[in-house]
């Protein structure tokens, strides 16, 4: 090894405290940016896969009952490359060991295996036989969760009708990979499952031979999507048609393309973050080491060492902790990205989620940092190839102090020396003070930003399952019911309060903008469900008019006061003009919300049902749950508590998964940059606090002048923390909102405190390491030194 | 005793400094270090430049090694016009010619004795081995020891190694014994006298101390930037004899 390389690594060594802070800074930034990428990869590739194998179709239409034979006219629409018709139905099970009622949707499929679209991945057991009505395959999330296997059996309420139904396999489908019950929207997998069903003895116990309720079909490469919807809308608007809708709109996919946006967002501005930090410090430290070696410098110029070579042997000082934390950081990701592979699985269900590593991810990982290295160093290495060979043998010349700030008169008195100093080294290097602050302040925002999230998602618990609603259950009823229903649920033992909504599906204009949507007829906004937008504030049921979603409305391009145009799907299929009387700026989806009678005298048809919210007497609800199986009008039952609790499995768990990763990392992130603050001070200052204590100074007194100045930089950057912090968060909101939800923008103080703390820690810890350092100085050793 | 100047081939010209001046700003104050300097140096000799601590001696010494360029006046290496030398042929010029040592030693901290000489044979055209470059400074048994397990003279030994390891025409000792006692201080300038006798180094020694004056061929004497004296000395005396 040649004598220059050598003397690289000893100093590096020598300083390797500082240097393991730099390489863990890339080390996060580049684990973050390997474990998004290959996560984002693999996301696409899977979905994509399983899309492909398993034909996951392009247009989607449910009818009420259409005849068969539509199949042959919608395959020859242009455009169409092949169609599969179904017949689907929501039923209510009877799962063994479960008190409450759960949700089947039932898929009908072909009674000989044959190549479907939305075709089922058979994970376990077998495929159904032609002539056993009873068999079905259950769907994979729905039975790992209730314990049950292909063998066991399970009662349905299928048109009335009570049946043993035999579980023979355990499958999948690309349409179900976020499975939610119609309606909700996170995954309760106890009480919602997919069954899928022998297309005959699917139609003959709905009554639907010779005919379906839902189509299917995929484009022929370069075909117009919108063009097929229209025709798909023509053809079967008078078989109950609510619209033909696109994968766009497929729920879904929506989650999981939502999802994969929401990685690729990460990718993009946390290792940003950190590259940048990185940067910062490799500048700092690398200035500080050049300042040092001058006398070095000078001698190896003196040598015969060209300019290059000096310039490299110094820019080595930034690539080699660098790229080792490019080599961590990359096996960290790798890690990391196969632990979150693992989650996603958890939470969709894919047949196959692969875990893609790729190179390329690393390529480019190696490539930005050390991209960054040599930005950081630049300054440095600079630096030590322009310094005269001559000039790098005298000392520098003594730092020019001027009157500042506090000189004058009449603050000099009261201001201690070691304060006085402490300001004026501040004051002499503003920019640098400027940019030390501003780098412990990211790591605050950091961590405010890391945390928000949890807020974020605290609240909308809050908000969707406590303050929205306030019923205990929700009861779909399979088709609308009258007004004298209840009449019904009343009388029910247990029931201590109910109220009832409309769903009415629509088109809604305005302009050239149209959306498929339906609109919600309330009773009343001050009962079981209340009208809470993200900010938790009440808002109230508009007499006449209707009230939008925030998002809604702009997607439509609607103010309040402006009149939207509505056509609606079902019944008489009227077209009216609606007043929006206001919007609100809800968590979840997207809604419209109109008093009930408003919306009875507008659809005209006397006034239908669609659900019913409970408030249950916990001591009878056994009973009625028991009733609800048997009920033939009972398509669905929602449980308020069974979300929560799954959500907080899932979603929470997740969250809480990647809060921790970046409140780690933003520790890491505060501990490299206050560390290696003080320890650049100190390097700095040693000879001058060293001189003080030969004067007379204490060894506390000088490690307040030297840990004063960190501790004030500190103190400075954790409002601005806060601040960058808070921006930080409202940009993430912004960007991981979408249509399915939009996180509130809510700030606990605990967040705050959280992230001061951590700081104040991290700071505690490298004052400690720092004073051993500062108080382990030889006096005479350092004034002997040259600077 | 050294032999007779006169026989070491002195009347070839080495080094030719002509009308030269030097100042910088140190800080906001202009220093005039060198004011119109006319020398040559001979091959050979052994030559030292006095002067009080500010004459302008280190100032001279690293614009003759080419760490430092004039503010005007020109400065010739064997008729080579050092002073309109490109960066890359300063470097090359240092690094095949000139053999540097300080007065602070400067040997790099983190490098063992061999590896600090190791650091000049690495680069240049034809060294000596730098094990056999500290036996001539007598520290064969001490080649991997650190710059903070030496002595101070010890430390100045390894940095003449270091210097003189490549061969250079010239070698340039800035106040080699300024950090040292009395007696390392001898020891140190017995090694550069030795160096200059048996490979026949043109040697450059600054320093405000006269009483080293006797050890040389030449002395030349520096007052505040000018030349203030010039003489040959008509004996060398051996440094072991010197005092002060």
């Amino acid at each position: 090894m040649k004598p220059l390389h050598r003397k690289l690594l000893r100093e590096l060594m020598r300083l390797k405290g500082q240097m393991l802070a730099v390489a863990a800074v890339v080390a996060c930034g580049i684990s973050v940016f390997v474990s998004m990428s290959s996560v984002k990869h693999s996301l696409e590739v899977s979905r994509q896969r399983y899309y492909n194998r398993y034909r996951f179709a392009d247009v989607f239409v449910q009818v009420k009952r259409a005849p068969e034979f539509y199949r042959e006219t919608v395959s020859r629409i242009p455009g169409v490359a092949s169609v599969s018709t179904r017949i689907t139905a929501d039923v209510i099970l009877d799962v063994p060991g479960l008190d409450e009622p759960a949700t089947a949707r039932l898929v009908s499929i072909p009674e000989y295996r044959t190549p479907v679209l939305n075709d089922l991945f058979l994970k376990k057991g077998r495929y159904i036989e032609p002539g056993k009505p009873e068999e079905v395959i259950a769907s994979k999330p729905f039975l790992e969760a209730n314990h049950l296997v292909p063998g066991d059996r399970i009662s349905a309420v299928i048109n009335g009708r009570k049946r043993s139904l035999l579980i023979v396999g355990m499958g999948l489908s690309p349409e179900y990979i976020y499975e939610v019950q119609p309606g909700s929207f996170f995954p309760d997998k106890r009480r919602f499952g997919v069954f899928w069903m022998g297309r005959r003895s699917l139609e003959s116990a709905l009554d639907m031979s010779g005919a379906f309720n839902d189509l299917s079909l995929t484009l022929a490469h370069g075909a117009s999507e919108k063009d097929v919807i229209m025709r798909l809308d023509n053809l079967f608007k008078r078989y109950g048609s609510l619209g033909a809708y696109g994968r766009s709109e497929h729920l879904s996919d929506r989650f999981i393309v939502d999802e994969i946006k929401q990685v690729g967002i990460q990718i993009t501005f946390l290792p940003v973050v950190f590259l940048a930090v990185a940067v910062f410090l490799l500048n700092i430290v690398l200035r500080r080491i050049v300042a040092t070696q001058r006398d070095q410098i000078a001698v190896l110029k003196a040598i015969g060492y060209s300019n290059e070579d000096v310039g490299l042997h110094y820019l080595g000082f930034a690539m080699i902790p660098t790229a080792f934390g490019a080599v961590v950081g990359t096996l960290l990701g790798a890690w990391l990205g196969r632990g979150l592979m693992n989650i996603y699985a958890e939470f969709y269900n894919f047949a196959e989620l692969v875990y893609y590593f790729r190179f390329e991810d690393v390529a480019l990982s190696v490539l930005l940092s050390f991209a960054a290295a040599i930005f950081g160093a630049l300054g440095a290495v600079r630096k030590a190839v322009l310094l005269p060979p001559a000039e790098a043998m005298r000392p520098d010349s003594p730092a020019l102090y001027k009157p500042g700030l506090f000189d004058r008169e009449s603050l000099r008195k009261k201001i201690p020396v070691s304060l006085r100093i402490i300001v004026r080294n501040l004051e002499r290097r503003p920019w640098k003070a400027a940019l030390s602050v501003l780098m412990i302040s990211l790591s605050v925002a950091i961590l405010i930003a890391g945390r928000y999230t949890y807020d974020s998602l605290d609240r909308m618990v809050q908000v969707e399952f406590t303050q929205k609603h306030r019923e205990d259950v929700t009861v779909i009823f399979n088709n609308p019911m009258p007004p004298s229903v209840r009449f019904n649920i009343a009388s029910l033992d247990g029931v201590i309060e109910h109220e009832y909504y409309r769903e009415e599906p629509v088109k809604m204009s305005f302009g050239h903008r149209v959306r498929r949507q339906s609109i919600k007829g309330m009773e009343s906004a001050e009962g079981l469900q209340r009208l809470i937008d993200k900010a938790n504030r009440q808002l109230t049921l508009p007499q006449d008019g209707i009230l939008l979603t925030s998002t809604l409305a702009e997607l439509l391009g609607v103010r309040p006061g402006d009149k939207l145009q509505v056509d609606f799907l079902q019944g008489r299929q009227r077209h009216t003009q609606l007043l929006v009387s206001g919007t609100i700026d809800e968590i979840l989806g997207l809604s419209a919300y109109m008093n009930l009678g408003a919306l009875n005298r507008l659809a005209g048809d006397g006034g239908a049902l669609n659900a019913a919210y409970l408030r249950l007497d916990q001591a009878k609800a056994g009973k009625l749950y028991t009733k609800f199986k048997d009920m033939p009008g009972v398509s669905g039952i929602m449980m308020l508590k069974a979300m929560k609790q799954s959500f907080d499995e899932l979603i929470a768990q997740s969250m809480n998964t990647s809060t921790v990763i970046l409140t780690s990392f933003a520790c890491i992130l505060a501990f490299a940059v206050v560390y290696n603050g003080a320890r650049i001070s100190l390097s700095e200052r040693a000879r001058e606090l060293t001189s003080l204590r030969v004067l007379g100074m204490t060894k506390g007194e000088i490690s307040f002048i030297l840990l004063g100045e960190q501790a004030l930089l500190t103190l400075a950057a954790v409002p601005l923390g806060f601040l960058i912090g808070i921006g930080l968060s409202a940009l993430l909101a912004h960007a991981l909102s979408s249509e399915l939800y939009r996180l509130p923008l809510v700030f606990s103080a605990f967040n705050f405190l959280f992230a001061f703390l951590v700081i104040v820690l991290v700071s505690v810890v490298s004052a400690i390491l720092v004073r051993r350092r500062l108080t382990g100085l030889d006096l005479v050793e350092v004034l002997k030194t040259r600077e | 005793m050294p032999d007779n100047p006169l026989d070491r081939g002195q009347h070839v010209e080495v080094l030719r400094i002509t009308d030269l001046s030097k100042f910088y700003m140190m800080g906001e104050v202009r220093v005039d270090a060198l004011k119109h300097i006319s020398l040559e140096f001979h091959a050979g000799e052994l030559a030292v430049l006095l002067g009080a601590s500010g004459s302008g001696k280190s100032t001279l010494l690293n614009i003759i090694g080419g760490l430092d360029v004039p503010s005007s006046g020109k400065l010739f290496f064997h008729g080579r016009e050092i002073t309109a030398a490109t960066e890359a042929e300063l470097t090359a010029y240092r690094r095949r010619s000139i053999g540097f040592v300080f007065q602070f030693y400067n040997l790099i901290s983190s490098l063992s004795a061999l590896e600090n000489v190791q650091l000049v044979t690495e680069i240049a055209d034809n060294p000596m081995k730098a094990d056999e470059a500290l036996r001539l400074v007598g520290l064969g048994n001490r080649l991997n020891h650190f710059p903070a397990q030496l002595s101070g003279g010890e430390q100045q030994r390894v940095a003449i190694a270091r210097a003189v390891a490549k061969r250079p025409e010239l070698l340039l000792c800035d106040e080699p014994t300024g950090a040292l006692d009395f007696q390392t201080g001898k020891l140190v300038l017995d090694v550069i006298e030795k160096v200059n006798r048996e490979l026949g180094t043109t040697t450059l020694v600054i320093t405000h101390n006269a009483s080293i004056a006797g050890m040389a061929d030449r002395v030349v004497r520096l007052r505040s930037g000018e030349l203030s004296e010039d003489r040959q000395n008509l004996t060398r005396m051996s440094p072991s004899e010197l005092v002060w």
